[in-house]
């Protein structure tokens, strides 16, 4: 067992769970935030992406041991009383259809833009589909995603 | 009006799904919750000759193994095909017998052979890796053609040859003939590439059992709650249907592949009873791979003859459908009655003959996946158009126009009535919006920079709206299709609608809330729609074929005119005037010309104070309707492709995709843009990276998203897309329904767009970079006249 | 996944007496290739040693001219390292083409090379940069380290410390993505090093990354895309999938050599 204390979306958590738990697992089942999502057991689909110290992980490929004294963002703590800008974007230009993709989509969009913005670098229609690559959408074939990024990206 | 039918509303439901508060079926847990995995067949066909399930029970924390024929012993029924169909001569399909668990064979690689139950998940996987089968494996059978062949393994002794139907529509002498009078026939073979759906959200089921009550609960990510609950019910024999409830949750996607109800959700039922605890299972992404319905698979030689000015003189069809090792729900008339009677496409053919041969083969179910026997219709029409417009040295669009049907209602030669289109004008839409005319220099352009482009076009029509009951209950199937809807409008005025419809992506709770914003003048805010539950909701067939616009939205303007017609009654009684002066808008009920009204909330409230009723009025304000389409929905659109290929590699870019559609009336633009989007990206997936493949012994090759390969963001563009608009005039509204067209129409586009590019008309979908390169790298067919 | 024991030693020393003292223990650095392999149970270590942060094992620093790259370094550093971008341009490219964005920002290069995947990036930098891979015990130069699909020279109780490159003259690295997996289908690194032109081939070999003296010897003069049309690449030990035939690999071996000849300059 591996006792384990770490932030996730501002409040301090302490647990002891079996080593073998992996961080999605965790959050799903032991703090029952069920918005990081799985769909597949490849690590390839993005859809249980969510921030570790401030950056775009996949909660299914990480072991919640080895996340033990870091802060984790989920997609349900990314609002902040109001939507953050990138969940109104997806609001404002249909960017999500069955929903099942989209905490990945707006989490990996917000590291997305962060990290553009950080380096200097524009972040271009192509950069964003490129940028995609390990979030897979079955619905929107990401037309509405990539705009609800590029909205995103001008507000924040 | 800004909520009203037409407008770009943005969706309601959207709060839950962006803060990560959406509830699928996985999200929720029973208290005391029980998990279940399942012991699944490795091999493709095999004899079960026993089962020792001893060491498994004794694990710690497994409450229960429990296998096929206790299953069966118990009662529960096998599962069902929905649709029966004759063969041409006359006898009744023959398929084999599906049982929800193994009893005796093996047929699919994951066929599952028992259940087990344990404390956690990680418990029961491991508790299943411990039960040991002693199996006797068989040949197997993958390919279709192969399957028919003499020799070939048997996939069920009641069907000989693996043939389960051999089934006809059309008119063969008169087609034979008109191939024979042809200036010109062309010939080509085509394969419908075989399709894992993979909707994101993976299939989930809890069932739980209410001893005291008898009573069954299953939350399932289902596209059609009742149905599920009625074949659970009378087939299945889990339960009389008043003892169960079905529920479908936010689901995260369909497709079509959860439509059916899988062995899952009978065996977690079933398994609830047995253990007394609640039983649930989610299904990883390779289980997935392993046990969705998968989608397709069609080989299909067809020949068109063409008079000297390019008029269709004939057209034959010979198709064979790999069904798979069972035959699933609607598996049987996707080959036939979804696909034969679209062989006329958008074109005026005077003879048409084609016969579907269908078969059992050792891979997983085939049935229904996003367009249903459509998309195979549509794919192999329009490539052989196009390659006939090569052939004869003709404009491929010059071609459609010369056959285009002109004049509605048009009676095809496959049973179909079109009711109404304008495909010309769709087509000089699509080739606007593409810049067709400046096509020519941009190729030049690429080809200066080494690339090839193309350019390749779709003309499709579909039948969508499913459908006319009875005339559906004449070609075999077992259920009616219509749909139903109840308007509540409560004492203080708010509605809801409880649709019989599901949505599981398609914005529902949106649009449905629309035609009520729009009928009576009232904020979107207070109208909500309610789906998803059977103890909520009255009968309904669920959402798919494109039919929550033709045939649900329907129901729900039924029941609107219903509220109208009584809200009219009791207005006209309140404010003493004549139920013709009564005029409903802005959330106001009012008297033309005076100033006498009432607030939408008051009549409302009227209805449910019942102080001041008309005579013979019932006190309350809710209506239900169930609507029956008289006709399936004709959508029709023509697609436009233009493709890079690079020469060295083979890979191909979208470097363009123009959308045109006729939905008839769109309620809202943005939701169908994204339904084209969304439809489109699954075309391109089919056409350019997607196959399921097994190997020659039945094991998946194809069996993660390593090997599977995905549209990713980056394999599509922005996507062009325009409307034109013939109503259809078999529903109030004149909805022709917009979900399926996208996957339905653009597949051809692309291949037609890659082999006008290469030069070779050889090729296959899905046209990797392998397979373009070895097509610019090998002889070619010829494309022109010779 | 089967259970497992998790530690997180905080120097290397502990974390070699942790792998010394269990039965089946395996090095946790990124963990985006082991916990897959674990999750799918084609892995059961008993023990996992997370050597993420142990001081020293990550980070870019220069030693006597050449780059020192701890083994616990991600990829994203790697890609975004200013020293890296400076002197090993196309090194920083090819990590930052490995996965996707989550995966870069916790897989290492450490994790990779050790694992020596037939389709990963990195073993094509190693043996085309004649790098030195840095361990507890010795040091390994690349032609000596990789071994075979899934092996290398590695003996029990030894840790990838750090890789040490030489900058090259100038290098290049191109990448045909499978289009399922996105892996390496073919992905050729060219450079010219103080050892002459090497050039290395991942994601083809039926037997892992291997170098290609034909293409060497095409290249001894330069690296000029011209010279690559007449080098013969045989089909012969090459993969054959579902994906494509040995042949179309023997071909796209010659066209991602001269694209990475393209990125070079």
């Amino acid at each position: 067992m591996a006792e384990i204390s770490m932030t996730v979306n501002g409040k301090a958590v302490k647990r002891s769970v079996p080593d073998n738990t992996l961080l999605s697992d965790f959050l799903r089942e032991n703090l029952r935030l069920t918005g990081t999502h799985i769909g597949c057991d490849t690590s390839q689909c993005g859809a249980c992406v969510l921030h570790v110290d401030g950056k775009a992980m996949k909660a299914c490929t990480l072991l919640a041991a080895a996340v033990d004294g870091s802060t984790v963002t989920t997609i349900e703590g990314l609002a902040n009383g109001d939507l953050h800008p990138m969940q109104k974007a997806f609001n404002d230009n249909h960017g999500l259809q069955c929903g099942f993709c989209t905490p990945g989509m707006i989490m990996s969009g917000v590291d997305m833009v962060v990290r553009y913005k950080a380096e200097g670098r524009e972040l271009t229609e192509e950069a964003i589909r490129h940028e995609l690559e390990g979030n897979i959408c079955r619905c929107t074939g990401y037309h509405n995603i990539v705009k609800s990024i590029q909205q995103a990206a001008a507000e924040m | 009006m800004s909520d009203g039918i037409g407008a770009r509303v943005k969706r309601k439901e959207d709060k839950r799904f962006i803060t990560g508060k959406g509830k699928y079926t996985d999200d929720i847990r029973m208290e005391n919750q029980a998990y279940a995995a399942f012991v699944r067949s490795p091999h493709a066909h095999a004899k079960v000759k026993g089962i020792d399930a001893s060491g498994a029970e004794a694990m710690e924390g497994v409450i229960a193994v429990h296998t096929g024929p206790e299953l069966k012993a118990d009662g529960i029924g096998d599962i069902i095909t929905g649709w029966a169909i004759t063969s041409r001569d006359g006898n009744p399909m023959k398929t084999g017998v599906w049982s929800p668990l193994v009893t005796e064979r093996a047929r699919y690689l994951g066929d599952a052979v028992a259940i087990v139950v344990a404390e956690t998940e990680a418990l029961a996987r491991r508790a299943a890796e411990e039960v040991e089968v002693d199996y006797e494996t068989l040949p197997a059978v993958v390919g279709a053609p192969d399957a028919l062949a003499d020799g070939a393994p048997q996939v069920h002794e009641n069907v000989p040859g693996n043939l389960i139907y051999d089934w006809e529509l059309g008119t063969e002498t008169a087609t034979d003939e008109g191939l024979a009078r042809a200036a010109h026939v062309t010939e080509i073979e085509v394969t419908n590439n075989r399709l894992a759906p993979n909707a994101m959200e993976p299939r989930s089921a809890i069932a739980v059992f209410d001893e005291a009550e008898d009573h069954y609960t299953l939350y399932t990510t289902s596209q059609n709650p009742h149905v599920a609950r009625l074949v659970l019910s009378a087939f299945y024999n889990v339960a009389p249907e008043h003892k169960l409830r079905v529920i479908a949750p936010d689901v995260g996607g369909g497709f079509g592949s959860k439509i059916y109800i899988y062995p899952e959700e009978i065996a977690c039922l079933w398994a609830s009873m047995k253990t007394g605890r609640s039983v649930k299972w989610t299904s990883t992404r390779s289980e997935a791979f392993m046990t969705d319905a998968h989608g397709r698979d069609h080989f299909t030689k067809l020949k068109m003859g063409f008079d000297e000015s390019g008029k269709i003189t004939a057209f034959k069809v010979d198709t064979i459908a790999n069904l798979g090792a069972y035959a699933s729900l609607f598996a049987t008339v996707t080959p036939t009655y979804l696909y034969g009677t679209l062989w006329s496409g958008q074109y005026d053919i005077p003879a048409i003959y084609g016969t579907v041969r269908a078969v059992h083969t050792n891979t997983v179910p085939v049935d229904a996946y996003r367009g249903a026997g459509r998309p195979e219709a549509t794919y192999m029409i329009e490539r052989i158009m196009e390659t006939a417009a090569r052939e004869m040295g003709m404009d491929p669009a010059e071609l459609r126009r010369i056959n285009f049907i002109k004049e509605f209602p048009y009676q095809t030669q496959v049973l179909l009535n079109y009711d109404a289109g304008d495909f010309p004008t769709i087509l000089d839409m699509a080739q606007k919006a593409a810049d067709v005319a400046g096509f020519p220099a941009r190729r030049a352009e690429a080809e200066a920079r080494g690339k090839l482009r193309g350019i390749g076009y779709s003309t499709f029509i579909e039948a969508c709206g499913l459908a006319p009951s009875a005339a559906v209950g004449s070609l075999g199937a077992g259920v009616g299709l219509w749909e139903s809807a109840e308007v509540r409008v409560n004492p203080v005025g708010t509605i809801e609608i409880l649709t019989g419809s599901h949505s599981h992506g398609q914005g529902h709770e949106t649009t449905f809330a629309q035609l009520a914003a729009d009928r009576f003048g009232i904020p979107i805010d207070n109208v909500s729609i309610v789906h998803g539950d059977t103890d909520k909701v009255q009968f309904g067939m669920g959402t798919y074929g494109s039919r929550s616009g033709p045939v649900g939205m329907s129901a729900i303007m039924k029941a609107l005119d219903k509220v109208e017609a009584k809200v009219r009654k009791l207005a006209a009684h309140t404010l003493e005037a004549s139920e013709d002066d009564i005029v409903i808008e802005s959330g106001e009920v009012k008297v033309a010309g005076t100033d006498r009204k009432m607030a939408w909330h008051e009549v409302g409230l009227a209805a449910y104070v019942a102080h001041n009723l008309p005579p013979d009025m019932e006190p309350g304000l809710k209506e239900g309707a169930f609507f029956d389409p008289v006709n399936f929905s004709f959508p029709s659109g023509c697609f436009i492709c233009e493709v890079e290929v690079d020469p060295e590699t083979g890979v191909t870019e979208i470097v363009q995709f123009t959308a045109a559609d006729d939905f008839g009336t769109i309620i809202n633009p943005m939701i169908v843009e994204g339904q084209v989007h969304g439809g489109v990206t699954q075309g391109i997936g089919q056409a350019l990276l997607e196959e399921a493949v097994y190997d020659e012994t039945g094991q998946l090759l194809t069996g993660s998203y390593m090997d599977y390969a995905m549209p990713r963001a980056d394999d599509v563009p922005f996507y062009v897309v325009e409307h034109g608009c013939t109503p259809s005039p078999n529903n109030p509204l004149g909805l022709k329904g917009c979900g399926e067209a996208g996957a339905i129409g653009a597949p051809p586009a692309v291949i037609n767009a890659i082999t006008d590019a290469t030069g070779n008309n050889d090729l296959q979908m899905p046209a990797a970079p392998a397979r373009v390169w070895a097509a610019l790298n090998t002889a070619r067919a010829p494309m022109a006249a010779e | 996944m089967y259970d497992v024991h998790y530690h997180r030693p905080s120097s290397l020393e502990d974390a070699l007496n942790l792998l010394a003292g269990a039965d089946e223990s395996k090095i946790l650095a990124g963990g985006q290739t082991l916990l897959p392999t674990m999750k799918q149970h084609l892995a059961a270590p008993s023990d996992l040693v997370d050597i993420r942060r142990i001081p020293g094992l990550s980070g870019v620093s220069a030693e006597d001219g050449a780059l020192v790259i701890g083994a616990a370094t991600t990829h994203a550093k790697v890609a975004g390292n200013p020293d890296v971008l400076k002197h090993v341009h196309s090194l920083a490219c090819l990590a930052a083409g490995i996965g996707d964005p989550a995966v870069r920002h916790v897989g290492t290069i450490g994790g990779s090379i050790a694992n020596n995947d037939p389709a990963a990036d990195y073993p094509a930098a190693i043996l085309a940069l004649d790098a030195t891979v840095v361990t507890n015990l010795r040091e390994i130069a690349a032609d000596d380290f990789f071994a075979g699909m899934f092996t290398t020279a590695l003996d029990e109780g030894e840790i990838i410390t750090a890789v040490r490159i030489t900058p090259p003259k100038c290098g290049g690295y191109a990448k045909f993505r499978n289009p399922a997996s996105r892996y390496a289908m073919v992905g050729v690194y060219v450079a010219d090093t103080a050892s002459g032109v090497r050039v290395a081939v991942t994601g083809a070999g039926e037997d892992g990354v291997f170098r290609h003296e034909g293409l060497e010897a095409a290249l001894s003069s330069g690296l000029s895309a011209g010279p690559i049309d007449g080098v013969s690449v045989s089909a012969d030990g090459l993969l054959t999938d579902i994906h494509g035939d040995a042949a179309y690999r023997a071909h796209l071996i010659k066209v991602m050599t001269k694209r990475a000849i393209a990125a070079a300059a």
